[in-house]
């Protein structure tokens, strides 16, 4: 019988359990937890503020999935080493766990930068787990003032889930924008508007110089008062169990297309990777969901000796402001860099179009995202544009723009 | 296993498809009570142009992927049906963002839905078949994976 441990409980590991149990209805699976959840939707904290679901609809699995799935989960526990020698895994109490293939899904952790004073900041927290939230919750009431750092998604997500609750929230920045690492300046400035609309404040282009207790000291001269600090600047992801034993890592673990590591017998998935973004042929880092679970997944079917690839992925991204959508993907190319970009516009919605080559590279979309998935796919499946009738996509997302038997095939047989 | 399937060169255009599914998901026993003046929001869509028509809904994909990304683990395949547990649901849209047959749409709440064959529903079996008058859309088995 053979030992599968699974580092970590997210929904990386919820897909390499399943993984394994497609091929391996019998080898152990003991899952390490750090967090004391059975898996969990990490992005619904945010409507977890906003009452729009509760602690039991926001379980990833039914509540009998593990004992279902035959697996132990060792909850309060933390991997500190792997021992790859010796095949096993140091636990924080010292304990020992012998594996036969190992799958690291550490997830990431948060970035707090370096900002002079942050200590004198008495409330403070990070907004990636349920226990920050829980935190985050008992300490805002109607007269909070928030300050929150970082206008990514988390940051952007934690605003529109306070909202409600506290008096007044500002979101800083130092990029010059909303959103940047997946809007481009227009569509940013759209997604700005509308977020203040809907009374969030921005300092954007700006970070702070100093702390001081309840007040921030910007380093444009202004100051901001603030009763609760909220710091979402970034992630990193948990590497160190593979860097400490000299696996290969930069910015994630590297993976495969398997999701092997350099490490033989040691596997990874999900935010804690560093695998090929199909949309740009790079390496990158792509902490979403969709690609955690598919990791996952793809790690334990070749872990349990199965045999599955994933080489589809790309960076993408569906987000809702107060009622604004948002949908994201692929990469964006700029004129020097052989990219062009097409738009079209109408009231208050955006659609744009990243092509290089004759393939569509990325997209954008605000406000009109029927069927968007119909773009996805064309870079996912790298579809060259001439065998589209792509100024009809561009309006609107339609399978009447595939040559009849490229659409008969997609809807006349199983797929 | 059945699944349903819109043959193109039949299909009229006529949105009868839209109507019988809005019907057969609404709950109600009239098909004039439950439709009557107001905005329909089917499982079933009918896309195209001047030339050519066609039906779209759920393909209840060998390997769905828009299970594999819902973001509120509301998205599961129970016995070859692809179903939404509308309950977890809260309406990020991530399934329309990866879905490649544009197939998942929000119901009038924004709640997202999607053909589920009308297995949980009084009919028991697709009412965009029973409804299309051109028997272009048909419940069928085709070679299966
Ligand atoms: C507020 C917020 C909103 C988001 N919104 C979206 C969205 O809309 N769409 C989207 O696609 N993605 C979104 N994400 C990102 C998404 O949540 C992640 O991509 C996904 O959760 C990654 O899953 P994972 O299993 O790789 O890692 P995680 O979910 O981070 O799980 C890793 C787990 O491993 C544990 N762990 C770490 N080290 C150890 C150790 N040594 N021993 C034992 N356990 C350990 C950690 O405690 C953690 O519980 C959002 C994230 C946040 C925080």
């Amino acid at each position: 019988m053979k030992r599968y441990v699974i580092i970590g409980n997210g929904v990386a590991a919820v897909g390499c359990i399943e993984g394994i149990r497609k091929i391996d209805a019998d080898g152990t699976i003991t899952v390490i937890s750090e967090e004391k959840y059975a898996a969990y939707c990490r992005p619904l904290i945010s409507y977890y503020l906003e009452n729009k679901t509760d602690l039991k609809r926001m379980g990833y699995r039914s509540e009998d999935f593990y004992q279902n799935m035959k697996c132990d989960v060792l909850y309060g526990r933390k991997a500190i080493r792997i021992d790859h020698n010796g095949k096993k895994i140091i636990l924080d109490d010292g304990s020992a766990l012998a594996y036969d293939a190992v799958c690291v899904a550490t997830g990431s952790a948060p970035f707090v930068p370096p900002f002079e004073g942050l200590e004198t900041v008495e409330k403070k927290f990070s907004f990636m787990t349920l226990d920050d939230m829980f935190a985050l919750e008992a300490s805002v009431d109607q007269n909070t003032n928030v300050l929150i750092a970082g206008a990514g998604l988390i940051g952007l997500k934690c605003a529109e889930g306070l909202r409600d609750r506290v008096a007044g929230i500002t979101v800083f920045d130092i990029a010059d924008r909303v959103l940047s690492s997946i809007l481009d300046t227009e569509c940013a400035a759209v997604m700005q508007k509308h977020l203040e609309e809907n009374g969030i404040r921005f300092m954007l282009g700006d970070t702070v110089s100093r702390f001081e207790k309840t007040r921030a000291y910007m380093k444009s001269g202004k100051t901001v008062d603030f009763d609760v600090l909220v710091l979402a600047v970034g992630v990193r992801a948990n590497t160190a169990l593979v860097k400490d034993i000299g696996g290969e890592v930069n910015r994630g673990i590297i993976v495969n297309n398997r999701m092997e590591t350099s490490i033989p017998g040691i596997y990874a998935a999900g935010d804690c990777t560093e695998g090929e973004d199909i949309s740009c042929a790079e390496k990158r880092v792509l902490a979403i969901m969709p690609n955690a679970y598919i990791q996952g997944h793809t790690a334990g079917v070749n872990m349990a000796g199965g045999s599955e690839v994933f080489d589809k992925a790309i960076p993408m991204n569906s987000i809702g402001f107060f009622g604004l959508h948002a949908m994201t993907a692929g990469s964006y190319y700029r004129e020097d860099q052989g990219g062009e970009c097409h738009e079209e516009k109408t009231d208050g919605r955006l659609k744009r179009f990243y092509t290089r080559d004759g393939y569509l590279t990325g997209f954008i979309l605000i406000g009109d995202t029927e069927r968007a998935g119909i773009y996805t796919s064309l870079i996912r499946e790298k579809t060259p544009l001439e065998t589209v009738d792509f100024n009809l996509l561009k309006k609107i997302a339609t399978s009447a723009a595939f040559m009849p038997e490229v659409r008969r095939k997609k809807f006349g047989g199983a797929v | 296993m059945k699944r349903v399937y819109v043959n193109e060169q039949w299909c009229l255009g006529c949105h009868l498809c839209e109507y019988y599914c809005a019907f057969a998901n609404s709950g109600m026993k009239y098909m004039a009570t439950a439709l009557k003046g107001k905005p329909i929001y089917p499982r079933i869509h009918i896309e195209g142009d001047e030339k050519i028509t066609f039906a779209v809904s759920c393909r209840h994909c060998t390997d769905p992927i828009c299970v594999k990304s819902c973001i509120a683990g509301a998205i599961s395949k129970i016995d070859g049906v692809v179903r939404m547990d509308q309950n977890k649901c809260v309406g990020c849209l991530t399934c329309v963002l990866v879905c490649p047959y544009g197939a998942l749409s929000p119901n009038e709440k924004g709640v997202m839905q999607k053909c589920e064959l009308c297995l949980m529903n009084s009919f028991g079996a697709p009412a965009c078949v029973k409804g299309c008058p051109n028997r272009a859309i048909v419940y069928e088995e085709r070679g299966d994976a």
